[in-house]
């Protein structure tokens, strides 16, 4: 059975994780790729989580970030206080995962609101640890479905700059900065087109002159995907 | 273990606890990051009608959301307000889109400055000094100022302290004395309950002398003004060791907090209709 394009980005941003010392995640898809790379990748990832826990060794994916098994596995666990201060804002956590629910060209994030701020259309979570986290840790890969909703012009509120931001990984391909920072597409999954990526970018979407294609899902990896998720 | 001193937290039943310590118009502090959430005394709250609150919490989970939804929020000071793993939180979605029950008042931080304000809290200092909000839009729309470090000339921003009427946290465990243990994420509990000038901590269980866990956080019953069994109070949340989180309860509060009328039906039945535990 071939591969979906959740199951793609998944495993895409699992491979990120190969060299990495230590990855900062929340829950959702950018966790379960954090865990399917300590598994496939990378044993000696440490994983960090919002809630205080460092080094968390999750058999299963947690439904929230302060799930028991979380603090059970952990190296170390550290109050707020602590985690913001001592270990996000200082740099000593390599490379963040971070979601949103709009993105705009220079990989700036929304997850305050959607419409006016006073009067919203739709009031999202908002903030969380987000911005503090794209700023203190040295690399941000941002993990979002790419769609004409997520990949927005203009945003309705800047929650988290984009800065640090080195990719972001959809479930249509990979976009990386140029040199002017502005977001360009240098990878495409298996079976998409150019022109289906475009047409779900809110904005004229710059191309690599060399866009690479992503090396399809390995069995071993989406077995370890699929056995992780079914756990 | 035994701390000594003489001058030490009552322990009481949680509806004295509420009935003493929060009032009408109060700002309460509910803390607890995912683990720990003071649940049993949330409700409490609501069983005892208290209004007009300014309701504070980095993560209004689904306790602060069964608050807002019955109207007893005047405000609500947060960072994160989602479902956490499920999605919406829909009462704080329906208070603040829509109004209902009431037109809310938001004050909304990042978890880091959130943390920084209730640490200059327990310090008793006016404000924490942190690098953050920098280009971001929160920074013209809730309290945060920049500041020039005196030494270096670096650009840092300042948040005020938080310096809540009450706040309520849940831990394992206590000693007759009113010494209070919790163990597993720790959360900003110790903070909360020492940037406040009155707090009651729930506990799963009163023991006769706490054993030391490795990593237990021990607040000493001298800064606490209350202490209240609540076996179970963390539920749906979890109390590391003794309860686990009810990640099903999670799914299911979303299907019955979509709807206003099923939310106050669900609320009627299992939160103002229970008895108040005692001890």
């Amino acid at each position: 059975m071939s591969a979906t394009p959740a199951e793609v980005q998944t495993v895409v941003a699992a491979r990120r994780l190969r060299e990495a010392e230590s990855v900062f995640i929340g829950v959702g898809r950018p966790s379960t790729a954090a865990i399917l790379a300590r598994l496939v990748h990378n044993p000696g990832l440490v994983l960090v989580y919002e809630s205080g826990t460092i080094g968390a060794k999750p058999q299963r994916v947690p439904l929230s970030i302060g799930d028991g098994e979380l603090a059970e596995s952990a190296d170390l666990i550290v109050s707020v206080p602590e985690m913001f201060n001592y270990w996000i804002g200082t740099g000593r956590i390599q490379v963040a995962f971070l979601g949103a629910a709009q993105i705009d060209r220079r990989a700036n994030l929304n997850s305050t609101v959607i419409g006016d701020y006073d009067h919203p259309q739709t009031r999202l979570p908002g903030a969380g640890g987000a911005p503090e986290i794209a700023t203190g840790c040295r690399e941000v890969v941002v993990i979002a479905p790419h769609s004409r909703r997520t990949f927005v012009e203009r945003l309705d509120f800047l929650t988290t700059t984009g800065g640090r931001t080195t990719h972001v990984i959809t479930d249509l391909g990979v976009l990386e900065p140029g040199a002017d920072g502005e977001l360009t597409l240098t990878q495409l999954h298996p079976d998409v087109s150019t022109e289906q990526v475009r047409d779900a970018t809110g904005w004229e979407l710059k191309m690599a002159d060399q866009v690479r294609m992503t090396d399809p899902p390995t069995g071993e990896e989406l077995a370890a995907l699929r056995e992780l998720v079914e756990r | 273990m035994r701390i000594a001193h003489t001058c030490v937290a009552d322990i009481v039943s949680l509806s004295e606890a509420i009935e003493t310590l929060v009032h009408d118009g109060d700002s309460v502090a509910l803390e607890g990051f995912t683990h720990l959430i003071p649940f049993a005394a949330g409700h409490e709250i609501l069983r005892q009608g208290r209004r007009e609150l300014e309701l504070i919490r980095m993560t209004p989970d689904v306790v602060f959301d069964q608050m807002i939804g019955m109207g007893a929020a005047r405000k609500l000071v947060f960072s994160y307000g989602g479902n956490p793993g499920v999605g919406s939180l829909h009462r704080f979605r329906d208070a603040i889109e829509h109004g209902w029950p009431r037109p809310i008042e938001i004050e909304e931080h990042s978890h880091a400055g959130m943390a920084n304000r209730y640490a200059a809290g327990a310090a008793l200092l006016p404000f924490a000094v942190m690098r953050g909000y920098t280009g971001t839009d929160l920074m013209r729309r809730t309290q945060v100022k920049p500041i020039t470090c005196p030494f270096t000339g670096e650009e840092l921003v300042a948040v005020p302290a938080l310096r809540p009427d009450v706040a309520i946290v849940h831990a394992q465990e206590a000693d007759r004395d009113g010494n209070v243990q919790l163990w597993g994420i720790p959360g900003v509990q110790k903070e909360a309950v020492l940037a406040a000038r009155r707090s009651l901590v729930t506990v799963e269980r009163v023991v006769d002398t706490l054993a030391r866990r490795p990593g237990g956080v021990v607040i000493p019953g001298w800064v606490i003004d209350a202490v209240a069994p609540a076996p179970r109070g963390s539920r749906p949340s979890y109390s590391l060791g003794i309860t686990e989180r009810d990640n099903d309860f999670y799914k299911y509060w979303d299907s019955v907090s979509r709807d206003r009328d099923a939310f106050r039906q669900w609320m009627d039945s299992h939160v103002l209709a229970q008895e108040t535990a005692t001890l």
